[in-house]
Protein backbone atom coordinates (compact mmCIF):
# COMPACT_ATOMS: atom_id res chain seq x y z
CA UNK A 1 0.00 0.00 0.00
CA UNK A 2 1.30 3.42 -0.93
CA UNK A 3 -0.05 6.31 0.99
CA UNK A 4 -0.17 9.68 -1.51
CA UNK A 5 -0.95 12.91 -0.42
CA UNK A 6 -1.91 15.86 -2.94
CA UNK A 7 -1.16 19.37 -1.98
CA UNK A 8 -3.51 22.12 -2.75
CA UNK A 9 -2.14 25.61 -2.02
CA UNK A 10 -4.31 28.04 -2.68
CA UNK A 11 -4.64 32.02 -2.33
CA UNK A 12 -8.08 32.67 -2.64
CA UNK A 13 -9.13 29.94 -5.00
CA UNK A 14 -12.79 29.65 -3.39
CA UNK A 15 -14.32 29.20 -6.78
CA UNK A 16 -12.46 26.47 -8.56
CA UNK A 17 -11.36 24.75 -5.35
CA UNK A 18 -14.88 22.76 -5.06
CA UNK A 19 -14.15 21.76 -8.86
CA UNK A 20 -11.02 19.78 -8.01
CA UNK A 21 -11.76 18.45 -5.25
CA UNK A 22 -14.64 16.72 -6.80
CA UNK A 23 -12.53 15.62 -9.32
CA UNK A 24 -9.84 14.43 -7.04
CA UNK A 25 -12.44 12.84 -4.90
CA UNK A 26 -13.51 10.67 -7.45
CA UNK A 27 -10.71 9.96 -9.10
CA UNK A 28 -9.96 6.29 -9.12
CA UNK A 29 -6.43 5.63 -8.81
CA UNK A 30 -4.47 2.40 -9.26
CA UNK A 31 -5.63 -0.12 -6.76
CA UNK A 32 -2.16 -0.17 -4.48
CA UNK A 33 -2.36 3.89 -3.84
CA UNK A 34 -4.01 5.80 -0.75
CA UNK A 35 -4.89 8.90 -1.50
CA UNK A 36 -5.35 11.54 1.17
CA UNK A 37 -5.90 15.32 0.17
CA UNK A 38 -4.40 18.42 2.17
CA UNK A 39 -5.45 22.30 1.05
CA UNK A 40 -3.37 24.75 2.56
CA UNK A 41 -5.09 27.78 2.65
CA UNK A 42 -2.55 30.37 2.35
CA UNK A 43 -4.50 33.22 4.38
CA UNK A 44 -7.01 33.88 1.66
CA UNK A 45 -9.28 36.97 1.86
CA UNK A 46 -12.40 34.83 0.44
CA UNK A 47 -14.39 31.45 1.75
CA UNK A 48 -11.53 29.32 0.86
CA UNK A 49 -11.68 28.14 4.07
CA UNK A 50 -15.11 27.48 4.56
CA UNK A 51 -15.85 25.94 1.14
CA UNK A 52 -12.60 23.47 1.90
CA UNK A 53 -14.60 22.76 5.34
CA UNK A 54 -17.28 20.31 3.03
CA UNK A 55 -14.81 18.46 1.95
CA UNK A 56 -13.89 15.23 3.67
CA UNK A 57 -9.96 16.82 3.65
CA UNK A 58 -7.03 17.19 5.81
CA UNK A 59 -7.47 21.68 6.31
CA UNK A 60 -3.49 22.93 6.53
CA UNK A 61 -5.12 26.82 7.33
CA UNK A 62 -2.06 29.37 7.73
CA UNK A 63 -3.08 32.42 9.97
CA UNK A 64 -0.31 34.62 8.10
CA UNK A 65 0.20 34.51 4.05
CA UNK A 66 3.79 33.06 3.06
CA UNK A 67 3.34 32.84 -0.57
CA UNK A 68 3.20 29.55 -2.64
CA UNK A 69 6.78 28.07 -1.24
CA UNK A 70 5.87 28.22 2.32
CA UNK A 71 2.33 27.21 1.65
CA UNK A 72 3.70 23.69 -0.10
CA UNK A 73 6.07 23.51 2.31
CA UNK A 74 3.54 23.12 4.60
CA UNK A 75 1.89 20.44 2.95
CA UNK A 76 5.53 18.47 3.05
CA UNK A 77 5.69 18.67 6.52
CA UNK A 78 2.78 17.11 6.65
CA UNK A 79 3.36 14.26 4.65
CA UNK A 80 6.79 14.26 6.08
CA UNK A 81 5.18 13.83 9.90
CA UNK A 82 2.29 11.05 8.98
CA UNK A 83 4.54 8.92 6.68
CA UNK A 84 3.04 9.41 3.54
CA UNK A 85 5.60 7.98 0.72
CA UNK A 86 4.15 9.97 -1.88
CA UNK A 87 3.29 13.63 -1.92
CA UNK A 88 1.92 15.66 -5.13
CA UNK A 89 1.43 19.37 -5.53
CA UNK A 90 -1.90 20.17 -7.72
CA UNK A 91 -2.44 23.76 -7.69
CA UNK A 92 -5.61 25.18 -6.14
CA UNK A 93 -6.76 27.10 -9.75
CA UNK A 94 -7.88 24.42 -12.02
CA UNK A 95 -4.38 24.36 -13.83
CA UNK A 96 -3.54 20.79 -13.20
CA UNK A 97 -6.39 18.33 -13.81
CA UNK A 98 -6.30 15.60 -11.86
CA UNK A 99 -6.83 12.89 -14.05
CA UNK A 100 -3.17 13.20 -15.10
CA UNK A 101 -1.78 12.49 -11.68
CA UNK A 102 -2.17 8.99 -13.18
CA UNK A 103 -0.10 9.42 -15.58
CA UNK A 104 2.72 10.92 -12.77
CA UNK A 105 1.89 7.78 -11.05
CA UNK A 106 2.71 5.18 -13.75
CA UNK A 107 5.93 6.91 -14.03
CA UNK A 108 6.67 6.54 -11.04
CA UNK A 109 5.92 2.92 -10.74
CA UNK A 110 7.99 2.19 -13.60
CA UNK A 111 11.31 4.03 -12.89
CA UNK A 112 11.14 4.90 -8.93
CA UNK A 113 12.12 8.53 -9.89
CA UNK A 114 12.21 10.96 -6.64
CA UNK A 115 10.88 13.97 -8.45
CA UNK A 116 8.60 13.21 -11.27
CA UNK A 117 7.16 16.78 -12.98
CA UNK A 118 4.17 16.80 -15.26
CA UNK A 119 5.14 18.91 -17.84
CA UNK A 120 3.56 21.01 -20.65
CA UNK A 121 6.12 21.06 -23.21
CA UNK A 122 7.06 17.24 -24.43
CA UNK A 123 3.86 16.90 -25.73
CA UNK A 124 1.60 18.61 -28.43
CA UNK A 125 -1.81 19.72 -26.80
CA UNK A 126 -3.19 20.96 -23.99
CA UNK A 127 -2.44 24.65 -22.56
CA UNK A 128 -0.14 26.97 -24.46
CA UNK A 129 1.23 29.91 -22.84
CA UNK A 130 2.36 33.20 -23.86
CA UNK A 131 5.15 34.38 -26.27
CA UNK A 132 6.91 36.26 -23.18
CA UNK A 133 6.22 32.99 -20.68
CA UNK A 134 7.42 30.75 -23.52
CA UNK A 135 10.73 32.94 -23.71
CA UNK A 136 11.11 32.91 -19.63
CA UNK A 137 10.79 29.21 -19.72
CA UNK A 138 13.11 28.64 -22.52
CA UNK A 139 15.42 30.88 -20.41
CA UNK A 140 14.71 28.43 -17.56
CA UNK A 141 15.14 25.42 -19.23
CA UNK A 142 18.71 26.57 -20.38
CA UNK A 143 20.01 27.65 -16.35
CA UNK A 144 18.74 24.99 -15.23
CA UNK A 145 20.88 22.61 -17.98
CA UNK A 146 23.90 24.73 -16.62
CA UNK A 147 23.29 24.28 -13.10
CA UNK A 148 21.65 21.05 -12.67
CA UNK A 149 23.64 19.36 -15.95
CA UNK A 150 19.41 17.97 -16.40
CA UNK A 151 17.08 18.23 -19.16
CA UNK A 152 14.09 19.75 -17.42
CA UNK A 153 11.62 21.78 -20.21
CA UNK A 154 9.45 23.12 -17.59
CA UNK A 155 11.08 23.98 -14.88
CA UNK A 156 8.40 26.34 -14.15
CA UNK A 157 5.34 23.65 -13.57
CA UNK A 158 4.34 23.20 -10.21
CA UNK A 159 2.64 19.97 -11.15
CA UNK A 160 5.45 17.65 -9.19
CA UNK A 161 5.45 13.85 -7.68
CA UNK A 162 7.43 13.65 -4.53
CA UNK A 163 8.97 10.29 -3.09
CA UNK A 164 9.89 10.12 0.90
CA UNK A 165 13.74 11.18 0.01
CA UNK A 166 12.37 14.69 -2.17
CA UNK A 167 9.63 14.91 0.49
CA UNK A 168 11.97 14.62 3.40
CA UNK A 169 14.19 17.49 1.50
CA UNK A 170 11.53 19.59 0.65
CA UNK A 171 10.22 19.33 3.95
CA UNK A 172 13.62 20.62 5.62
CA UNK A 173 14.24 23.56 2.59
CA UNK A 174 12.32 24.91 0.06
CA UNK A 175 12.40 28.28 -1.44
CA UNK A 176 9.98 30.39 -0.16
CA UNK A 177 8.56 32.72 -3.09
CA UNK A 178 8.25 31.30 -6.97
CA UNK A 179 9.87 27.71 -5.91
CA UNK A 180 9.56 25.67 -9.04
CA UNK A 181 13.18 26.21 -10.65
CA UNK A 182 15.64 27.02 -7.67
CA UNK A 183 13.47 23.86 -6.11
CA UNK A 184 14.95 21.82 -8.56
CA UNK A 185 18.84 22.88 -8.52
CA UNK A 186 18.03 22.22 -4.75
CA UNK A 187 16.95 18.15 -5.48
CA UNK A 188 19.46 17.75 -8.08
CA UNK A 189 22.58 18.98 -5.97
CA UNK A 190 21.34 16.47 -3.17
CA UNK A 191 21.14 13.76 -5.43
CA UNK A 192 17.57 13.17 -6.54
CA UNK A 193 16.26 12.17 -9.53
CA UNK A 194 14.63 14.33 -11.40
CA UNK A 195 12.11 12.88 -14.67
CA UNK A 196 9.47 14.80 -16.71
CA UNK A 197 6.11 13.64 -18.23
CA UNK A 198 3.87 15.14 -20.39
CA UNK A 199 0.36 16.35 -19.24
CA UNK A 200 -1.85 17.81 -20.57
CA UNK A 201 -2.28 20.96 -18.56
CA UNK A 202 -5.97 23.68 -18.67
CA UNK A 203 -6.41 27.05 -18.13
CA UNK A 204 -7.05 28.41 -15.20
CA UNK A 205 -10.89 28.11 -14.32
CA UNK A 206 -10.58 31.44 -11.98
CA UNK A 207 -8.78 33.46 -10.05
CA UNK A 208 -5.43 34.80 -11.15
CA UNK A 209 -1.59 33.96 -11.86
CA UNK A 210 0.34 34.24 -9.05
CA UNK A 211 2.98 35.89 -12.01
CA UNK A 212 1.56 39.16 -13.49
CA UNK A 213 2.88 40.75 -16.27
CA UNK A 214 4.94 43.62 -14.31
CA UNK A 215 5.97 41.04 -12.16
CA UNK A 216 7.48 38.98 -14.65
CA UNK A 217 10.54 40.44 -14.81
CA UNK A 218 11.55 40.24 -11.07
CA UNK A 219 10.25 36.34 -11.54
CA UNK A 220 13.23 35.70 -13.97
CA UNK A 221 15.43 37.85 -11.75
CA UNK A 222 14.66 36.67 -8.49
CA UNK A 223 14.51 33.21 -9.29
CA UNK A 224 18.14 33.03 -11.16
CA UNK A 225 19.38 34.85 -8.41
CA UNK A 226 18.05 31.86 -5.88
CA UNK A 227 19.12 29.04 -8.24
CA UNK A 228 22.51 30.63 -8.07
CA UNK A 229 22.86 30.76 -5.09
CA UNK A 230 21.32 27.84 -4.36
CA UNK A 231 23.77 26.37 -6.59
CA UNK A 232 26.93 27.73 -4.48
CA UNK A 233 25.66 27.17 -0.83
CA UNK A 234 27.33 24.41 1.03
CA UNK A 235 25.38 21.06 1.64
CA UNK A 236 24.26 21.64 5.50
CA UNK B 1 32.70 76.82 23.04
CA UNK B 2 31.14 77.78 19.90
CA UNK B 3 27.15 77.53 19.23
CA UNK B 4 27.18 74.95 17.36
CA UNK B 5 29.02 72.64 19.76
CA UNK B 6 26.47 73.20 22.30
CA UNK B 7 23.39 72.56 19.99
CA UNK B 8 24.91 68.72 18.94
CA UNK B 9 25.85 68.16 22.35
CA UNK B 10 22.20 69.17 23.31
CA UNK B 11 20.87 67.06 20.67
CA UNK B 12 23.40 64.11 21.74
CA UNK B 13 22.17 64.04 25.38
CA UNK B 14 18.14 64.41 24.31
CA UNK B 15 19.28 61.54 21.62
CA UNK B 16 20.74 59.15 24.34
CA UNK B 17 18.25 59.99 26.67
CA UNK B 18 15.38 58.20 24.21
CA UNK B 19 17.72 55.44 23.34
CA UNK B 20 17.53 55.15 26.91
CA UNK B 21 13.83 54.95 27.59
CA UNK B 22 13.20 52.65 24.65
CA UNK B 23 15.21 50.51 26.20
CA UNK B 24 14.00 50.63 29.87
CA UNK B 25 10.55 50.28 28.19
CA UNK B 26 11.34 47.43 26.47
CA UNK B 27 10.82 48.11 22.85
CA UNK B 28 14.64 48.30 21.86
CA UNK B 29 16.93 45.33 22.41
CA UNK B 30 20.15 46.16 23.70
CA UNK B 31 22.25 44.57 20.93
CA UNK B 32 20.69 47.58 18.26
CA UNK B 33 20.97 50.25 21.17
CA UNK B 34 24.85 49.05 20.88
CA UNK B 35 25.36 50.87 17.39
CA UNK B 36 23.25 53.95 18.47
CA UNK B 37 25.07 55.07 21.60
CA UNK B 38 28.50 53.90 19.75
CA UNK B 39 27.00 57.16 17.02
CA UNK B 40 26.33 59.23 19.70
CA UNK B 41 29.60 58.78 21.41
CA UNK B 42 31.16 59.79 18.19
CA UNK B 43 29.25 62.69 17.29
CA UNK B 44 29.59 63.88 21.66
CA UNK B 45 33.28 63.07 21.04
CA UNK B 46 33.75 65.25 17.80
CA UNK B 47 31.75 68.32 19.60
CA UNK B 48 33.70 68.11 22.14
CA UNK B 49 37.22 67.86 20.32
CA UNK B 50 37.28 70.32 17.52
CA UNK B 51 40.41 69.69 16.15
CA UNK B 52 39.91 65.89 16.06
CA UNK B 53 38.37 66.34 12.71
CA UNK B 54 41.26 68.18 10.93
CA UNK B 55 43.64 65.61 12.62
CA UNK B 56 41.67 62.45 11.63
CA UNK B 57 41.40 63.83 7.61
CA UNK B 58 45.04 64.20 7.69
CA UNK B 59 45.69 60.50 9.11
CA UNK B 60 43.04 59.26 6.17
CA UNK B 61 44.88 61.78 3.52
CA UNK B 62 41.35 63.43 3.41
CA UNK B 63 41.33 66.76 1.25
CA UNK B 64 37.83 68.31 3.30
CA UNK B 65 37.29 67.34 6.51
CA UNK B 66 32.91 67.59 6.36
CA UNK B 67 34.36 64.73 3.24
CA UNK B 68 35.47 62.48 5.69
CA UNK B 69 32.31 62.72 8.15
CA UNK B 70 30.26 61.70 5.05
CA UNK B 71 32.00 59.01 3.95
CA UNK B 72 32.38 57.04 7.20
CA UNK B 73 28.52 57.95 8.30
CA UNK B 74 27.59 56.64 4.81
CA UNK B 75 29.21 53.62 5.08
CA UNK B 76 28.48 52.96 8.33
CA UNK B 77 24.64 53.44 7.82
CA UNK B 78 24.82 51.10 4.66
CA UNK B 79 26.59 47.98 7.00
CA UNK B 80 24.15 49.04 9.51
CA UNK B 81 20.91 48.57 7.13
CA UNK B 82 22.54 45.22 5.86
CA UNK B 83 22.53 44.21 9.14
CA UNK B 84 18.96 45.06 9.51
CA UNK B 85 18.05 42.67 6.50
CA UNK B 86 19.95 40.09 7.47
CA UNK B 87 17.64 40.57 11.13
CA UNK B 88 14.47 41.19 9.07
CA UNK B 89 15.26 37.71 6.79
CA UNK B 90 15.55 36.13 10.25
CA UNK B 91 12.58 36.98 11.42
CA UNK B 92 10.67 35.99 8.43
CA UNK B 93 12.32 32.70 8.77
CA UNK B 94 10.82 31.99 12.06
CA UNK B 95 7.22 33.56 11.16
CA UNK B 96 7.46 31.26 8.14
CA UNK B 97 8.67 27.98 10.41
CA UNK B 98 5.34 29.25 13.37
CA UNK B 99 2.76 30.40 11.26
CA UNK B 100 3.75 26.25 9.37
CA UNK B 101 3.66 24.47 12.90
CA UNK B 102 0.87 26.47 14.18
CA UNK B 103 -1.35 24.74 10.98
CA UNK B 104 -0.28 21.49 11.62
CA UNK B 105 -1.05 21.56 15.16
CA UNK B 106 -4.74 22.98 14.61
CA UNK B 107 -5.06 20.11 11.97
CA UNK B 108 -3.59 17.77 14.52
CA UNK B 109 -6.22 18.90 17.67
CA UNK B 110 -9.15 18.68 15.17
CA UNK B 111 -8.43 15.39 14.60
CA UNK B 112 -7.91 14.66 18.27
CA UNK B 113 -10.99 16.35 19.27
CA UNK B 114 -13.14 15.16 16.19
CA UNK B 115 -15.41 18.40 16.64
CA UNK B 116 -16.99 20.69 13.94
CA UNK B 117 -14.82 21.16 10.99
CA UNK B 118 -15.71 24.72 10.87
CA UNK B 119 -14.33 26.67 14.21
Amino acid sequence: MTKILIIIPCYNEGNSLPLILEQLLHLKLPAHFKMEIAVVNDCSKDDTKWVAGLYPIVLLDLLVNLGIGGAVQTGFLYARENGFDLACQIDGDGQHPPWELIKLLEFYDQTKTNIVIGSRFLDEGGFKSSFARRLGIRYFHWLNKLLTGGNIYDSTSGFRLFDKAGVALAAEKYPDEFPEPASLVLFSKYGLSIKEVPVVMSERIAGISSIRNFKSVYYCIKVTISMLFIFIRKKA
Amino acid sequence: MSRIQVITIIINCVFIGYIARLITKGKLREEYAIVWCLCTFVLVLFSFWTKGLNLMSKVFGVFDPPNLIFTAFIFLILIYLLHLSVVSSKSQHSITRLTQEIALLKEKMKKADGTDQND
